[in-house]
């Protein structure tokens, strides 16, 4: 009987205040955060109402289908002042895709190298290496940016002096000057969509041949001349089709007209100097990112891939790469989201980003509440996304257990 | 730029959270803090809002902020200047950042209204010009087709710019900058043939450029800009204050007084200037407006009249050498006129 009561007695939890009950405890911290958080979003929306009723200014995103009215320098899509300020935004987010997207490979391949370059045995490339990472990193990517536009760009010819040489020169198809750089563009033919696919066809044609050419390979131990045959899968065989269909690609050759060349292409200074600011100053992280991936790989991993015979290429290929990208992978996240987010910059060389075009027309409109929560959102959901995407890479890439 | 973003984000914030920071009794405010917060272009642009070495504002601008201080404290000191680029002013004035905006911002329907501003004086009336290196050989706006032209963001200038090309069935190739120094520095450097803003910010600019005589204003003029100083909307008391200051610049200056002459003028028979100088016994004018009885000439001596306070800043007496133009008063064939004082 004593012993029964005792039992139950130690089974039951020991009688305490309610205020230490953990359980209890956690569930009002959980609900006081919730209605704090509540009370100050609903504070915030009121006064925000409130204090534009009283401005006489009214909320909501009805002012997007009205008319711009201003000219965009850079746009993808078919943008006039005509066009409304939705459209607007939309070229400010494609320009910011655009740069984003251009950054972000640049800068990986260049860090890439440069990683890499600075553990090199070669003395000169390693301080070479080192000295790029000192400089860019410890600059703040604004003045990079100035760099490149005030600093190299402006100093290019003028467009005077590009008029002259084209006197000169006739048949110059390419110039480079303060204005940007000028190229020919390409006007594509009728059948040129034969030839896409043809290229289309080929790539796939291309990995199917790789795959087979693996399972050979681990069959037979002999690999088949992948580079070879890929080639000429993806190189020579759009262009026979290309030939065969009567070449339907001609060029379109920027000339001089009264102020500026006209036709051809041109890349302009403000997105030059952005797009190599961003990828420089990003490539400069993303090499100490590199080196610090390929440092925590051990030593007698490679040690092994030379006893096995694999020349130091290939060693840092096939077997410390792999493994370093483990490293790698999640602080390049963080450096991909600097980059897109470094990329609103634009606005202080003129290029017509996301930032750039909303500034525009908050100043226009008014509406500055309704543009800097688009903003945020877009800015949000761009980061988001990379993310997502670069979980999903760290995710294959990560040592798979046995 | 970041700067420009934290601006634009307080400036919801304050929107947003500060509740009690925006509200309809702005004369009150600025008497209990003791000086006019006065936002004023931050490019030093020369004649309307620009910084000395010595950290010293001056301009036309500058000039109505101090009359709006002398008239409110007789003092024409009190007065804290914030420096804004053309996208940020409109977010400052909202927020209640600042008190007045005289940052030669054009009157126009939309701001007026959609904004939630008021505006009624006219500081200075100007037109949309077009600055070309005289190399060019371009003798008129309308041989600019083709070209590329530098122009600052978020102002009615960049509106008129596309309207008026699109008016003449000429394109144009917009570089668009948000601060009106990189927007100078592009045109210096040969980014663009044709540099477009107000016609007195031409003049200005054309002073900043390394060889001023290199570079023209074009003859057109293509669009109304009458600059003026800018209030949030609902505080009458507030807003008459400011119109009146200027008012009472352009009055001074219809009645012949000036800096110098002001202490005489007060001994005046004529009861126009007497009613005007607070020295008619029984008058409140001043009073009715929340000032002091002699707020006008507090003014007088901080600034002088509209015509000395032109000729000092834009006018002869300054690099600028702008002739009155519109900005005589009406009796000369301008458009400055102040209504009546009584």
């Amino acid at each position: 009987m004593a012993l029964a009561d005792a039992r139950t007695g130690s089974g039951e939890p020991p009688k305490v205040s309610l205020l230490y009950n953990p359980a209890l405890r956690s569930a009002v911290y959980q609900i006081v955060t919730l209605v704090v958080i509540v009370a100050a979003v609903w504070y915030a929306w009121h006064n925000v109402v409130q204090n534009l009723a009283r401005a006489n200014m009214t909320a909501g995103f009805g002012f997007l289908n009205s008319r711009a009215g201003f000219d965009v320098a850079q746009s993808l899509i078919a943008y006039s002042s005509d066009s409304t300020y939705f459209r607007a935004l939309q070229v400010g987010l494609i320009n910011t895709l655009v740069i984003a997207a251009a950054g972000v490979v640049t800068a990986t391949i260049v860090g890439l190298l440069v990683g890499i370059g600075r553990l090199s045995h070669n003395w000169l490339i390693a301080k070479l290496c080192t000295v790029y990472v000192e400089i860019f990193r410890n600059i703040p990517p604004l003045l990079v940016i100035f760099f490149w536009y005030l600093g190299v760009l402006a100093l290019l010819p003028s467009i005077r002096t590009i008029f002259q040489h084209v006197k000169e020169n006739p048949d110059a198809a390419f110039f480079i000057s303060n204005r940007g750089i000028y190229m020919p563009a390409p006007v594509f033919g009728e059948n040129f969509g034969i030839v896409l696919a043809a290229f289309a066809l080929g790539v796939v044609a291309a990995i199917a041949f790789t795959i087979w050419a693996n399972a050979r390979q681990r069959a037979t131990g002999k690999r088949p001349p992948v580079l070879w045959v890929n080639l000429g899968l993806i190189v020579l065989f759009p262009l026979i089709v290309f030939v065969v269909v009567g070449a339907p690609l001609t060029l379109d050759y920027p000339v001089p007209g009264s102020f500026n060349m006209k036709g051809g292409m041109v890349i302009g200074p403000e997105f030059l100097a952005l797009y190599l600011a961003l990828s420089l100053y990003t490539a400069s992280f993303i090499a100490e990112i590199v080196r610090a991936g390929i440092r925590g790989v051990s030593k007698g991993q490679s040690e092994a891939s030379y006893a096995l015979g694999l020349r130091p290429g290939q060693a840092t290929r096939l077997v410390v790469l792999p493994q370093a990208l483990r490293i790698i992978i999640p602080p390049l996240t963080s450096q991909y989201l600097n980059l897109i987010k470094n990329s609103s910059l634009a606005v202080a060389v003129g290029y017509a980003d996301l930032v750039a075009v909303g500034g525009t027309i908050l100043n226009q409109s008014g509406k500055s509440i309704e543009i800097i929560a688009i903003w945020m959102v877009i800015y949000v959901s761009i980061s988001l996304i990379t993310s997502l995407f670069m979980n999903w890479f760290n995710a294959k890439m990560a040592l798979v257990e046995r | 730029m970041a700067k420009k973003i934290v601006t634009a984000l307080v400036g919801a914030a304050v929107l947003g959270l500060g509740a009690t920071a925006a509200q309809a009794d702005t004369l009150s405010d600025v008497k209990a803090k003791g000086f006019v917060q006065c936002g004023v272009n931050g490019s030093n642009l020369a004649g309307f809002g620009a910084q000395d070495s010595a950290g010293n504002w001056s301009g036309l601008d500058v000039d109505l902020c101090k009359a709006v201080a002398a008239a409110v404290f007789g003092d024409a000191t009190k007065v804290k200047y914030t420096p804004l680029s053309a996208k940020d002013r409109f977010p400052a004035l909202q927020s209640g950042e600042i008190d007045i905006l005289a940052r030669n911002t054009t009157w126009s329907i939309s701001r007026d209204s959609q904004l939630g501003f008021d505006f009624r004086a006219v500081n200075y009336y100007d037109g949309q010009g077009f600055m070309v290196k005289k190399e060019l050989g371009v003798k008129s706006a309308l041989e600019l087709s083709g070209a590329s032209i530098c122009v600052q963001s978020g102002t009615t200038t960049e509106l008129n710019l596309a309207d008026y090309f699109r008016a003449n069935n000429m394109d144009f190739k917009p570089v668009v900058f948000e601060a009106q120094d990189e927007a100078d520095a592009a045109y210096n450097a040969g980014r663009c043939d044709a540099y477009t803003t107000d016609a007195s910010g031409l003049y200005s600019i054309r002073l900043k450029m390394a060889n001023p005589d290199d570079h023209m204003v074009l003859p057109e003029i293509i669009s109304k800009e009458p600059l003026g100083p800018a209030v949030r909307q609902n505080d009458s008391k507030w807003f008459d204050v400011v119109s009146w200051s200027h008012y009472a610049m352009v009055a001074a200056e219809e009645f012949g007084i000036t800096q110098a002459n002001v202490e005489e003028k007060k001994k005046s028979d004529n009861p126009d200037i007497k009613r005007f100088l607070g020295e008619e016994a029984d008058s409140t004018i001043g009073a009715d407006l929340g000032l002091p009885k002699d707020w006008a000439v507090q003014i007088i001596k901080a600034v002088g009249n509209y015509g000395e306070s032109f000729e000092r800043n834009v006018g002869e007496g300054s690099p600028l050498k702008i002739a009155r133009g519109l900005n005589a008063l009406w009796t000369k064939g301008g458009l400055q006129y102040a209504p009546p004082i009584r």
